[in-house]
């Protein structure tokens, strides 16, 4: 107990000095067990993620734009993989992980519940939900955790480039034809109030803040993060011409801050509850491609054993 | 640079080839987010974007020589069916990951050693290109075979949905060898080499493979045929209103 004790007081002085705490260090069990659950969330996103925007690669509508959605998704699948790596230095095992994805144990970013719609929702994805992913990773760069902090700094070069694709895509369409117009638009009103809950409830209904940002775990709180992207968001959208749908909205000159209207967070809470338009069908689907691709993944199991054998007995 | 009637034929083989891989990298794309592991997922979107992007580097040669004023684009997303030259093996849907492993490797072999020769032609433009795609394709192809040892050898029902893949695709095989009626000129100036060559090769490595793995090539007596002349099985069709429906439905735009 005193032993306990006292690795504890180490442990979150080490944190208070600004180190890294490394897979092997001592760390309380909730702090472990909070981790694998955020790393973990974090990886199901990625792979989730791949779904509505793998939705449009076959239907891009030029091969430089395909090439640049089957890359971006690429890059999303790599996150995923280098995520659960991250996870599995705390214990966690990658396959127990996707199971419990699949489960509905587990969940993964609310936004991927929404279904893409036009080839425009590919644009804004890449601009508002990479950005959005940006400014919560920019922050988690600098979590106390070594193996997350440094997968964040190499995800976050990524998805800089994803937002900086997307945002060109936007502005091609604001800036083409009334068709092409009219479908960004309609992306943007679609998608803007989604993205804004991707940072999660206000500060006063978030529960575990507290905690995590003792420990490092999260260094800022959802409002303050939602805020830097709506002031960095709202320019860029003006610049090229798009509405943000939203009548309240208006620039404090005081606080040099974009003040929004009243969020609808009863819809936010219905759909991580599992109500939102495609939460049965991306889980369905993951298992689907899980359950048949079981065979492959024995055989693979398998010829690596044989070939270990083979391998002993020269 | 050549006589027009070289340039003519010229245009039409780099648009066979570069219809190969787009609408091969269109089945492999559809496999993102969908493959039996995250590892697959990442790996079948890479060699969709290799042969998407190597369909777009012969499509830019293509357009230049034929010097008309078309992009890349309008060879992609503005012709019928009966306008792409594609061979039929590479329309068939995905199937299974075993059906997508064979094909694979079988293509992947026959353009591997369909590179390695263009890098010789004396068509500057096409050598050049093909130095690069060349490696692309090495990668691919170890890929691909060392899916078919995995599945060949890994256990009996891996090896049962493979051997029914080879049977299934098997009569598509021959047409990678035709190359419609460009060839006999192309062949005579050392643009392209002599297809009888890339097949003999071709057989014996994919034999080797087969041999270690104990799967069988079946005696069929129909192939396919026709692909080079836009002759095609009913699922390109398919495959093209995907493909094209976002840029026909607004047509001379920016995208
Ligand atoms: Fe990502
Ligand atoms: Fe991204």
């Amino acid at each position: 107990m005193i032993n306990e004790e006292l690795e504890l007081q180490k442990f979150e002085q080490k944190i208070a000095n600004g180190e890294k705490i490394e897979p092997k260090d001592w760390m309380p069990e909730k702090y472990r067990k909070q981790l694998i659950r955020m790393i973990a969330q974090h990886a199901h996103s990625e792979i989730v993620g791949m779904l509505p925007e793998g939705n449009w690669i076959t239907r891009a509508p030029s091969l430089r734009r395909k090439m640049v959605l089957l890359a971006k998704v690429q890059d999303e699948g790599g996150h995923g993989l280098y995520l659960y790596s991250a996870a599995e230095t705390l214990g966690a095992d990658r396959k127990d992980l996707i199971e419990a994805l699949l489960n509905g144990k587990m969940k993964y970013s609310n936004i991927f519940n929404y279904p893409t719609l036009s080839w425009a929702d590919i644009g804004i994805i890449g601009w508002l939900v990479d950005g959005a992913a940006i400014v919560n990773q920019t922050m988690l760069a600098k979590c106390s955790y070594g193996p997350y902090s440094r997968a964040m700094i190499r995800i976050c070069k990524e998805e800089n480039f994803h937002k900086r694709q997307g945002y060109e895509n936007v502005s091609v369409l604001a800036q083409g034809n009334a068709k092409q117009k009219q479908m960004v638009q309609d992306a943007l009103n679609r998608w803007w109030w989604q993205t804004l809950m991707m940072f999660g409830p206000h500060d006063e209904n978030s529960t575990n803040t507290v905690d995590l940002m003792r420990w490092k775990i999260k260094l800022e709180t959802n409002d303050s993060l939602r805020q830097r992207f709506i002031n960095l968001t709202i320019p860029q959208a003006y610049a090229i011409g798009l509405t943000i749908p939203d009548n309240d909205l208006k620039y404090n000159e005081k606080t040099q801050n974009w003040e929004i209207g009243k969020i609808n967070f009863d819809e936010l809470y219905n759909v991580i509850n599992g109500n939102g338009p495609c939460n049965r069908i991306r889980i369905a689907e993951r298992k689907k491609s899980y359950e048949e691709g079981n065979w492959v993944r024995i055989a693979a199991e398998n010829y690596a054993l044989k070939n270990k054998n083979n391998y002993g007995t020269k | 640079m050549f006589e027009k009637k070289i340039e003519e034929n010229l245009f039409q083989l780099l648009v066979q080839i570069a219809d190969d891989k787009l609408i091969l990298g269109h089945r492999l794309s559809e496999w993102c987010g969908h493959a039996p592991i995250l590892e697959e997922d990442i790996a079948l979107a890479n060699i969709a974007l290799d042969n998407i992007g190597q369909a777009n580097s012969l499509y830019q040669i293509a357009v230049k020589l034929e010097n008309k004023n078309r992009s890349e684009d309008e060879l992609a997303f503005f012709r019928d069916e009966r306008e792409f030259r594609n061979i039929q093996i590479v329309e068939l849907p995905k199937g299974d990951f075993a059906f997508t492993i064979v094909r694979q490797f079988l293509y992947d072999n026959f353009s591997f050693l369909l590179f390695q020769k263009f890098c010789d032609s004396n068509f500057i433009e096409l050598s050049d290109v093909s130095k690069k795609i060349v490696k692309e394709i090495s990668y691919n192809l170890r890929h691909s075979k060392e899916w078919i040892l995995r599945l060949g050898i890994g256990t009996e029902e891996s090896k049962f949905n493979t051997q029914k893949a080879i049977d299934k695709i098997w009569e598509f095989t021959n047409e990678m060898f035709e190359f419609g009626n460009v060839e006999n000129f192309l062949i005579e100036k050392n643009i392209i080499p002599n297809l009888d060559t890339i097949k003999t090769d071709w057989e014996l490595s994919v034999k080797k493979i087969f041999d270690n793995t104990n799967l069988q090539i079946p005696n069929i007596s129909y192939f396919a045929s026709g692909g080079r002349n836009g002759f095609h099985t009913e699922y390109l069709g398919y495959l093209l209103a995907e493909m094209q429906i976002v840029a026909r439905s607004n047509p001379n735009v920016k995208w």
